[in-house]
């Protein structure tokens, strides 16, 4: 059994135009201490499906279909209470500006400790030992110095050191880190990644990382799933679907990496632009931008099917294809 | 933080002088005092002696200085009206202002937060669109007009509270205080609810904004996400960043009960300094103005003052360079 089984997840927006929907029947899985990379142009919906699982959708926004489990139970109809207690402690959260993901009127060992207490039966003072711990563990110099000072004492690295110990304090077993890379410099970039990496095997936590960096998703994720218009485009191996992607948005998106190693410029942009919610094409949401469509892409919507050791929506890959 | 309240009180200095200045302004050049005092019949030696008594054949500056230097003593001359030392008017008067006020002020806050803080949470429920309903009131009507509504339903019709002035005091050295016997109480509601009720849906209004807004900040998300309660979440994270531009608002607004009680003073024949103002601006009492201008803008000062300490007190980055005096907000 997965740790997180997400499926045929829909998340829908009512508006006065009617309903918009931005998720529209999601599903993967996350097996335990296992990285799922989660990419995708800037309104595929990533953020969402992350807000979605951890119960946290901004209102009117609501899931209006599909199940999330975990460990096999669903927890995407849990009453307010049960779902607080999974936040933070079964499921953690890292955002993406950690300027502004800290409270500015409280120092960061208070909102450790706060949190720890929040999930643990712990008294201060051991509450406090381990906040100090967390903060040498995400790399803090002289934590127990620094631990009553305030977020803005702080740089922005640091600050989303602090984040990360903050989401991983009470020891979650999964954790979602939204773009937790994208506000900070590039030169610490990879530190955070690389911290974030380590922490998480150490303790077997599992990480739903969402960037739009390929490289970082080359490098940390054990498995990707590529989103497109609130629907999984593919998902599979890491290797196999930076090597060889099997959906023609993911060969787009992968001939979007600036290779180090061969300096020519393989930048490739895909024509055109994702459509918005409320004009989804019908058929595969991708046809007026690919090259490879066909008749059939325009009338009929693909599902996820096997395409090589990858799940790729996309009829080139239909069952009936394979053997024409 | 010495050195901080220090530089606070040295920025007060300029503020109180330019109002000295102006009020002394008011003091020399409007009205003629002497003629004031004479009345029509005097004569030239009558005139010349009482000029000299008031030190008004000396030069511009020498009289603002002394002026100055008299009012820091308490000393604001002699009211035209009264015949009385100014001071003496103001001392006697001050108390009741002074409770008025301060009622309102209490019942605007203990009343105005919470209800900010409700409508703010529970957006959509009827009891927030209520209140919401009931503050438009407020903001909108004049405050003589409720003033003069609320003498009508509770003195006129239900006969519950007194109409006008302070009811029973006591008296303790130079302070006289309602606080202390049931009717002085009673004598209070009304008056303070007309003072205070502007402030109140001011207050409510503004703290229902500030938290709709640092609700859905990236921190108050982020504590959610680490599954703090919805308590500690609105209490402790969300109400406390409010308070910096709250606070703000409600030292101006206090302030602007003590300076603005004048309304509410004549509704309810209440025997403070509004009222004293009123009737000393009917016949140009130049003296009892020029304080009361004074006595406002220490007022202010004294509050903008607290203001900043709470500043200070609430929000870490403000103590940033422990000892080194940093102004700005
Ligand atoms: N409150 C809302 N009302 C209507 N539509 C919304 C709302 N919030 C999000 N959406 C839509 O949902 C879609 C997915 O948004 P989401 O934030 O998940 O994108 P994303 O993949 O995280 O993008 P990015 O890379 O920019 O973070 C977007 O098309 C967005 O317009
Ligand atoms: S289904 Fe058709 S249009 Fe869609 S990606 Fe595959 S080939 Fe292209
Ligand atoms: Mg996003």
């Amino acid at each position: 059994m997965s740790l997180l089984d997400v499926q045929d997840l829909t998340v829908e927006f009512p508006t006065r135009r009617g309903v918009l929907r931005a998720l529209d029947g999601v599903s993967f899985s996350i097996e335990a201490g296992e990285v799922l990379g989660v990419v995708g142009e800037s309104g595929a919906g990533k953020s969402l499906t992350g807000a979605a699982i951890i119960g946290l959708l901004e209102p009117p926004g609501r899931v209006a279909g599909g199940r999330i489990l975990l460990d096999g139970a669903r927890i995407d109809d849990l009453p307010a209470d049960r779902m607080r207690a999974i936040r933070g402690k079964q499921i953690g959260a890292i955002f993406q500006d950690p300027l502004t993901t800290l409270n500015p009127l409280y120092s960061i060992g208070r909102q450790l400790v706060e949190t720890i207490q929040t999930h643990l039966r712990l008294s201060d003072r051991d509450a406090r030992a381990r906040a100090v711990k967390w903060l040498e563990d995400v790399g803090i110099p002289a934590a127990r110095e620094r631990i009553d000072a305030y977020p803005h004492e702080f740089s922005g690295g640091m600050r989303q050191r602090v984040v990360i110990a903050l989401a991983l304090c009470a020891e979650p077993r999964l954790v979602i880190a939204d773009e937790p890379t994208t506000a900070l410099d590039v030169s610490i970039q990879a530190q955070i990644i690389a911290l974030l990496k380590n922490l998480a095997r150490e303790h077997g936590t599992s990480v739903m990382l969402v960037t739009h960096d390929m490289g970082v998703i080359a490098e940390t994720a054990d498995r990707v799933a590529v989103m497109y218009a609130g629907r999984i485009a593919e998902i599979g191996p890491v290797r196999e679907v930076v090597k060889h992607p099997a959906h023609p948005y993911s060969e787009g998106l992968m001939g979007s990496i600036p290779s180090l190693t061969h300096r020519v410029e393989r930048l490739r942009q895909i024509d055109g632009a994702m459509p918005r919610l409320t004009a989804i094409p019908q058929g595969c949401a991708f046809n007026p931008r690919c090259e490879k469509v066909f008749d059939r892409c325009r009338v009929e919507r693909p599902d996820l099917m096997e395409a090589g050791r990858s799940r790729a929506a996309c009829w080139l890959y239909a069952a009936e294809n394979a053997h024409v | 933080m010495f050195a901080f309240i220090l530089s606070r009180i040295l920025q007060a200095v300029p503020v109180l002088l330019v109002v000295g200045f102006i009020s002394y302004a008011m003091f020399a050049f409007v009205g003629d005092p002497v003629t004031i005092m004479l009345g029509q019949d005097y004569t030239e030696a009558q005139r010349v002696a009482l000029v000299h008594q008031l030190g008004l054949d000396q030069p511009f500056f020498v009289q603002y200085a002394k002026y100055m230097w008299a009012a820091l003593h308490g000393n604001f001359g002699i009211s035209y009206r009264m015949a009385r030392p100014v001071g003496d008017l103001i001392a006697e008067r001050l108390p009741a202002t002074l409770e008025l006020s301060l009622t309102s002020a209490v019942l605007a806050v203990l009343v105005g937060v919470p209800m900010g803080v409700y409508t703010g949470i529970r957006r959509n429920a009827v009891v927030s669109r209520i209140f919401m309903i009931f503050s438009l009131l407020g903001v909108s009507l004049p405050t003589f007009l409720i003033g003069i509504l609320l003498i009508l339903l509770f003195s006129v019709v239900l006969g519950w509270l007194p109409s006008f002035g302070r009811g029973d005091v006591v008296h303790f050295a130079h302070w006289s205080t309602g606080f202390l016997t049931p009717l002085g109480l009673k004598s209070l509601i009304l008056p303070a609810i007309t003072l205070g009720l502007f402030q109140m849906t001011l207050i409510m209004r503004l703290v229902r904004a500030e938290m709709l807004e640092v609700l859905r900040s990236d921190y108050i998300k982020f504590a959610r996400a680490r599954g703090l309660s919805q308590r500690a979440i609105n209490f402790g994270h969300a109400l406390k960043n409010t308070l910096v531009p709250v606070i703000t608002i409600i030292g101006l607004q206090i302030g602007g009960l003590v300076a603005f009680s004048i309304v509410t003073e004549t509704v309810f024949q209440w025997p403070g300094m509004g009222l004293l103002l009123v009737q000393s601006i009917g016949v140009a009492d130049i003296p009892v103005m020029a304080a009361y201008l004074q006595l406002i803008a220490v007022v202010f000062v004294c509050i903008n003052l607290i203001v900043d300490l709470l500043y200070y007190a609430v929000d870490p980055r403000l103590r940033m360079d422990r000892g080194r005096a940093t102004g700005g907000h």
